[in-house]
């Protein structure tokens, strides 16, 4: 492996390690669960991404990764689904907002 | 210099997953127990992707796919679950 | 019998199948017959699901949009990191977005983009598909989330569907 790749491949794994831990201290970290799930559903997501990125460079000489782009692209198209079905059962339990919050959860 | 960044970023996301147990654990309400699920099982196929890299195999990678389908599936179920009281209707 | 043999999601079919050439090991001649078959069964079992045919008209217009909507996972990625390790507190904003998009399919693709980029999470949708209930991280009005979704992903989404 060229010494550029290599770094290319560090470096996206730093950013995706990153990115899987913010959206991990954001989860730990925010208020209520409204803001919760906005850790989870990008930081974590864009982290996974980044590290499925890096591990189609490094293997790069083996031949295309076809596995980890189909683990990331179903991982983008199943957060929103999922952070959307949770919405919506945290709205039908009644779950509180923090205090300072604009604006109403729907009644379900 | 590749090493180093791996274990680097194993480090991390061994941290996130500790922060994700504690939210399971702290809860306070069903939603955010299965919002922390939920992020640890993508934790969990970041986790496989890592040590495919570590061991120079790439065999791993099939089962961060089914990972993948499966936590997606469990996810939909329980939040279903949590909503309807049932999960097939 | 043979009249069964057609496939009502011609573009569902199409990606089942080339996704289970990329799942097996190399395309062989058990990998496409089984590609056939999955291509023609799941479509025929998850026919209810699918209430009309998708009104795609105008595809070429998809690439620009998902690279925007790439680019912008990217940048307001780092704005959200920001926003979690900032000591300070949050202000969310529920609100309430009135739908100008009529097609089920478009409003559920605004829905998922709104969910992928950063700070805006798509909670619902009204029984008459008029509104969409977003929950914004941190905003400083319900109008400003508006503006900033209405221009950025309606406008072409509504170009697309048109």
């Amino acid at each position: 492996m060229s010494p550029i790749t290599e770094y290319i491949v560090s470096a996206l794994l730093i950013v995706g390690g990153a990115f899987t831990l913010v959206g991990a201290i954001g989860l730990a970290r925010l208020p209520d669960f409204f803001t919760r799930l906005h850790g989870p559903t990008k930081a974590t997501t864009v982290g996974v991404g980044a590290i499925m990125l890096s591990s189609v460079i490094y293997f790069s000489s083996h031949g295309f990764g076809i596995s980890e782009i189909l683990i990331t692209v179903f991982l983008f198209m199943t957060a929103p689904v999922s952070a959307n079905m949770l919405a919506k059962a945290a709205m039908h339990m009644g779950v509180k907002s923090m205090k300072g919050t604009q604006g109403n959860p729907w009644e379900q | 210099m590749m090493t180093t960044a791996l274990y680097i970023t194993i480090a991390m996301v061994m941290i996130a997953a500790l922060l994700n147990v504690y939210r399971l654990i702290k809860g306070p309400d069903a939603p955010d127990r299965v919002l922390a699920l939920d992020t640890l099982y993508i934790n969990a196929i970041a986790m496989i992707i890592l040590l495919g890299i570590t061991f120079n195999s790439r065999m791993y990678l099939e089962s961060g796919l089914l990972i993948a389908v499966m936590g997606f599936v469990s996810t939909v179920a329980m939040a279903k679950y949590l909503k309807r009281g049932s999960v097939i209707e | 019998m043979f009249d069964r043999l057609n496939f009502p999601q011609p573009w569902l079919s199409l990606v089942l199948f080339s996704t289970w050439q990329f799942l097996s090991d190399g395309i062989s001649g058990a990998s496409v017959v089984m590609g056939l078959v999955l291509a023609w069964v799941i479509p025929q079992i998850t026919h209810g699901f699918w209430p009309e045919r998708p009104a795609f008209v105008k595809v070429w217009r998809m690439p620009m949009f998902v690279l925007v909507v790439l680019w912008d996972i990217l940048v307001a990625s780092f704005e959200v990191a920001i926003l979690i390790l900032n000591p300070r507190q949050p202000k969310p904003v529920f609100v309430n977005y009135p739908l100008q998009l009529e097609h089920p399919l478009a409003i559920s693709l605004l829905a998922s983009t709104i969910s992928l980029t950063p700070g805006t999470v798509s909670a619902d949708v009204s029984d008459d598909n008029k509104t969409l209930l977003i929950h914004a991280l941190d905003a400083e009005s319900e109008q400003e989330v508006i503006d900033a979704i209405h221009k950025r992903y309606e406008k072409p989404l509504m170009e697309m569907f048109r």
